[in-house]
């Protein structure tokens, strides 16, 4: 089951100072080289990999895939189809920074296939997105969106954040009011993780980093399930809610512990039963491509326990849980005989419940969902 | 050897040791004189060559002696024959130091030119002037900008007494001096007396296991000769033991046929554990003895004391294998059962002093791969019941209910502090704080001063040292001896957590600051302790009344929300971390509680 595909593109124009993924200055790049090699990684992976199933699903992420010239951009979407057979129906998804694309771009990222934008609103609080160096303004999401759908592009999906520094719990009922508002048909809120490498790490050690305590931070959480909940929005993850079960498909790839193909500098692949993690730095990545090679950088075969592992604390992600039946197909054993007892333990603590057909969290488990996940690991 | 032979040997040979402040030099020095002698080659020269544990060489410091011995030609155009005896630069082995200090009969004493006398110095040197010993001033690292060699000199002639002018300048990193050194060796440090025809009598200021060779003791001959076969005994326990080897070490162990008077090495006897060669015994012959043991031998007795117990309690057998691989090199190391309601079977150990503790601690982490729990060090108590009768309490959750106690006695230091004037101020106030009682306070020169306080033992062995040096921007240097037991008014304070009284935090406190380290405590325990999935009272508690308490939150938030791009390897790093970092902590009374949780209750600081 490898239906999905994800390519990266590691350039921005303006780094925020939360990110951690690969990523670079796009000034003074090889941008042309690095799509080249992209195209290139996927005529050998596509040879390396032969499909057996369409793909249905696909993913451009950054970075910022719209710092790419339209040009460039092109490019790239049209090698996809070029390498890989897409299903009829495939959704196709491009990340999109508010105000990073103009009319053209749009029309032409609509011609080449895509159906499907993920716009990196954050908050609609201008200071906040100053204090996390976002390069937008809060009225370019609606305006981004407007051209989205004058290119015919409709289903929407924009991303928040909560828990940021300084962010009282009024901002942020603002700031989902105005989403919810918007034509628009889903919402992925990721609460703030500071990570190493970034600048907020670099600030929280040397204590110039304010961070909301636990307690509000799980506030804005309760806050936005309910208020999403009456705006129609039903989550169908911890993090992401969809109207209409316009969900995520792409995402939902991952959390089904599926197989995915992963192109670009710093992407991961799943693929034949291992997980690898490509090249991040660039001059890396190109010379892999330039020397004909795959540019792995790791590779790890996952064995049938870490199969199983990873099909709960991924699983469990989603509202809906974990399908017992599924995973009795897939392992030859139910959840119980893998993991004895722990089930009923989390039962115990009321993070998890169950029903003859799925384990799920439970709504203490959802904020709660690490201590749950761990159990599920060996040692 | 023919008796004139060994009279011809023993006049020439040098006996020395090198004292110094911690980070004044030593080790550098000894390095030099190494390269010097020839004793090694220069692939062999490590740096810092005498430091050989991998401890000693990360901390910097000195635990175990070493005796090297080494030919140097000297201008006069004779070889003498050196013994460069290494000793601990740290107060918890002050008595080493002054075993070691006896097996020589000169001590070359180093200064930094910049920083002048320290407290520790003045120790080292007393310990010197003890065993009189020709000493040798040294000021070194005469080639830094801020060296103030004049001033220094002023220093050794005013506080020490020694003449200015025999101050010899040197950069032992840069080898400058050197070779003034040496020479001075040799016309200063007295020869050896004693006569090698004489019974035996040699000092062990030293001993080591070896896992093949069982104990390898380091002796001096003081008089008579000793050879491999003979029978000797230890006088102290009087037990016997037949010589299987003797030898040198040039570093590396050379057998020699003999050792007589004058001579530094080692002794091999088929001696099962170190407790049976204790330093500072005297070894002589077992059908010749000699009429008098040297003075000064004394037992060492472990100062401070604290609970050892293995994180995983399945790791208990392997802790003790542990321990008793360690007592075998360590004889000042103690240890016995004990059990905690809250940590399970452990072990009560005892040491000379907080450093040999930390020192013991970390070896088994590293050396045995055991993670340990360790409680807040305690001193010995002297409890006197309202019956009349009376114990000793080495553990405070032993100390009997106050209304059966008629009056505690707890052990007391003098302790030494050298300050630059300007911190006199803040010295007093920690000592006040540490309710110390002010004894005496002496200008050295104009800038610096010697003040001394006599202080509870209990308020010195956590965190004094490092307060002091912070308080002082690192000036201040301290040395400390105790000196006997005073009443003081003591209670236990119990800490509680989730309602449930925790043996292994108990600590005994004075009354009068009770319910501000109740306090403290509370506090920080809250910041330590992690959240849990539901809250968790703190309470300090003296007898049945609670003089403080805090509440750990409940844990409210804790998932990952991103998908990190399809990253799932990192996401279950994240949670094996997760997983490891509980594994590490201890579940007490169904609260996980991190190691460093234990130690906290001595703290005494609001913040850090």
């Amino acid at each position: 089951m490898r239906k999905s595909l994800y390519v990266h593109v590691p350039f921005c124009e303006q780094i925020c100072h939360y990110c951690d993924f690969n990523k670079f200055f796009l000034k003074n790049q090889p941008v042309d080289e690095y799509v080249e090699a992209a195209v290139e990684e996927m005529k050998k992976t596509a040879a390396a990999f032969p499909q057996h199933e369409f793909i249905e699903t696909i993913y451009i992420g950054g970075g910022t895939p719209t710092s790419l010239s339209s040009t460039q951009l092109k490019h790239l979407l049209e090698a996809i189809p070029n390498n890989f057979t897409l299903a009829d129906t495939t959704e196709w998804t491009v990340e999109v920074n508010p105000g990073s694309a103009d009319k053209e771009k749009f029309e032409m990222i609509k011609q080449a296939g895509v159906n499907r934008l993920s716009i990196g609103a954050q908050t609609f609080d201008p200071d906040l997105l100053q204090k996390i160096n976002r390069d937008h303004k809060p009225a370019q999401v609606e305006e981004t969106i407007r051209l989205a759908q004058d290119a015919g592009i409709d289903n929407l999906s924009i991303d928040l954040m909560f828990g940021l520094p300084g962010q009282t719990m009024e901002q942020w009922k603002d700031t989902l009011s105005q989403a919810a508002a918007l034509p628009i048909k889903h919402i992925s809120a990721y609460s703030l993780k500071i990570e190493p490498k970034t600048v907020f790490y670099q600030m929280l050690n040397k204590g110039t980093l304010k961070l909301p305590e636990q307690e509000l931070e799980a506030e804005m959480y309760e806050y936005m399930l309910q208020f999403l909940r009456e705006e129609g929005f039903q989550a169908y993850e911890i993090s992401n809610f969809a109207r209409n079960r316009e969900e995520s498909l792409h995402n939902l790839t991952y959390w089904d512990n599926n197989e995915y193909y992963g192109i670009g500098a710093g992407a991961h692949s799943y693929m034949d039963g291992v997980r690898r993690r490509n090249h991040g730095p660039l001059p890396k990545y190109l010379k892999a491509i330039a020397e004909d090679k795959l540019p792995y950088l790791e590779e790890n075969p996952v064995s049938r326990k870490e199969m199983m592992e990873e099909e709960m604390f991924m699983g469990l992600r989603k509202r809906l849980g974990v399908s017992k039946k599924k995973f009795e197909n897939r392992y030859d054993q139910t959840i119980d005989q893998a993991f004895p007892g722990i089930i009923t333990g989390l039962k115990q603590q009321g993070l998890l419940e169950e029903t003859d057909y799925y384990i799920y969290l439970t709504e203490t488990g959802l904020l709660l969902g690490n201590e749950v996940f761990e159990q599920f690991l060996a040692g | 050897m023919k008796p004139e032979d060994r009279i011809k040997r023993r006049d020439k040979i040098r006996n020395f040791s090198i004292i110094a402040h911690i980070d004044h030099g030593k080790s550098t020095l000894a390095d030099r004189i190494l390269e010097k002698t020839s004793a090694l080659t220069q692939r062999e020269m490590q740096d810092q060559m005498l430091d050989a544990m991998d401890l000693e060489r990360e901390r910097g410091i000195t635990i175990k002696l070493n005796a090297v011995q080494l030919n140097y030609k000297s201008q006069d155009g004779e070889t003498y024959i050196f013994h460069l005896i290494d000793t601990p630069g740290h107060v918890d082995f002050a008595y080493e130091v002054s075993r070691s200090l006896a097996a020589c009969e000169g001590a070359l004493l180093i200064v930094d030119a910049a920083q002048g006398i320290e407290a520790q110095t003045l120790a080292n040197v007393y310990l010197a002037l003890d065993n009189e010993l020709e000493i040798l001033p040294i000021i070194n690292k005469i080639d830094l900008p801020s060296a103030e060699p004049d001033r220094v000199r002023q220093e050794v002639e005013d506080v020490i007494g020694l003449p200015g002018e025999d101050c010899i300048p040197a950069s032992a990193k840069n080898g400058i001096g050197i070779d003034d050194i040496l020479e001075a060796v040799v016309a200063k440090v007295p020869a050896p007396t004693g006569d090698p025809e004489a019974p035996l009598k040699a000092m062990i200021f030293d001993s080591i296991y070896d896992p093949y060779r069982g104990v390898i003791v380091y002796i001096r001959i003081m008089e008579g000769t000793v050879k491999p076969g003979q029978k000797i005994k230890m006088m102290a326990n009087n037990k016997e033991f037949e010589v299987q080897e003797i030898g040198v070490f040039t570093p590396k162990p050379l057998a020699q046929e003999e050792l007589t008077v004058g001579d530094v090495g080692f002794m091999i006897a088929g001696i099962k554990n170190v407790g049976e060669s204790q330093v500072g015994d005297t070894v002589t012959h077992a059908h010749k003895p000699t009429a008098e043991a040297m003075p000064g031998y004394r037992r060492l007795n472990p100062m401070v004391f604290c609970g050892l117990y293995p994180v995983d309690a399945s790791d208990y057998n392997d802790l003790r294998d542990a321990l008793e691989k360690l007592e075998l090199n360590d004889s000042a190391l103690q240890f016995e059962a004990e059990t905690s309601q809250a940590l399970g079977f452990g072990f009560r150990c005892g040491f000379l002093g907080l450093l040999h503790m930390e020192i013991i601690q970390e070896r088994i982490e590293r050396e045995f791969d055991i993670d340990l729990i360790t409680t807040a060090p305690s001193v010995i108590y002297e409890v006197t019941k309202t019956d009349g009768s009376s114990i000793e309490i080495s553990n405070p959750s032993d100390m009997p209910d106050a209304q059966s106690v008629d009056y505690v006695r707890e052990p007391y230091v003098k302790a030494e502090v050298m300050v630059p004037n300007d911190y006199v101020g803040a010295v007093m106030e920690l000592c006040q704080r540490k309710r110390g009682d002010y004894v005496d306070m002496k200008y050295l020169d104009a800038n610096r001063v010697n003040i001394i306080y006599e202080i509870p033992l209990s308020e010195i062995v956590y965190d004094f040292f490092d307060t002091l040096k912070s308080n002082t921007k690192g000036y201040a240097s301290f040395d400390y001896e105790i000196i006997g037991y005073k009443e003081s008014n003591l209670v236990k304070m119990d800490i509680l957590l989730n309602g449930e009284s925790i043996d292994a935090l108990s600590i005994i406190v004075h009354r009068d600051s009770a319910y501000d380290r109740g306090k403290i405590i509370a506090e920080k325990l809250k910041k330590l302790i992690p959240r849990q999935q539901f809250e968790v009272p703190v309470q300090a508690s003296i007898g049945q009344k609670i003089v403080a308490r805090s509440t750990i939150k409940a844990m409210r938030k804790n998932v990952l929300a991103k998908c990190y791009g399809g990253d799932i390897s990192r996401k279950r790093k994240l949670l094996e971390k997760q997983k490891a970092g509980k594994k590490r902590m201890k579940s007490v009374g169904n609260v996980d509680v991190p190691q460093e949780a234990f130690m906290s209750v001595l703290s005494m600081d609001e913040d850090n």
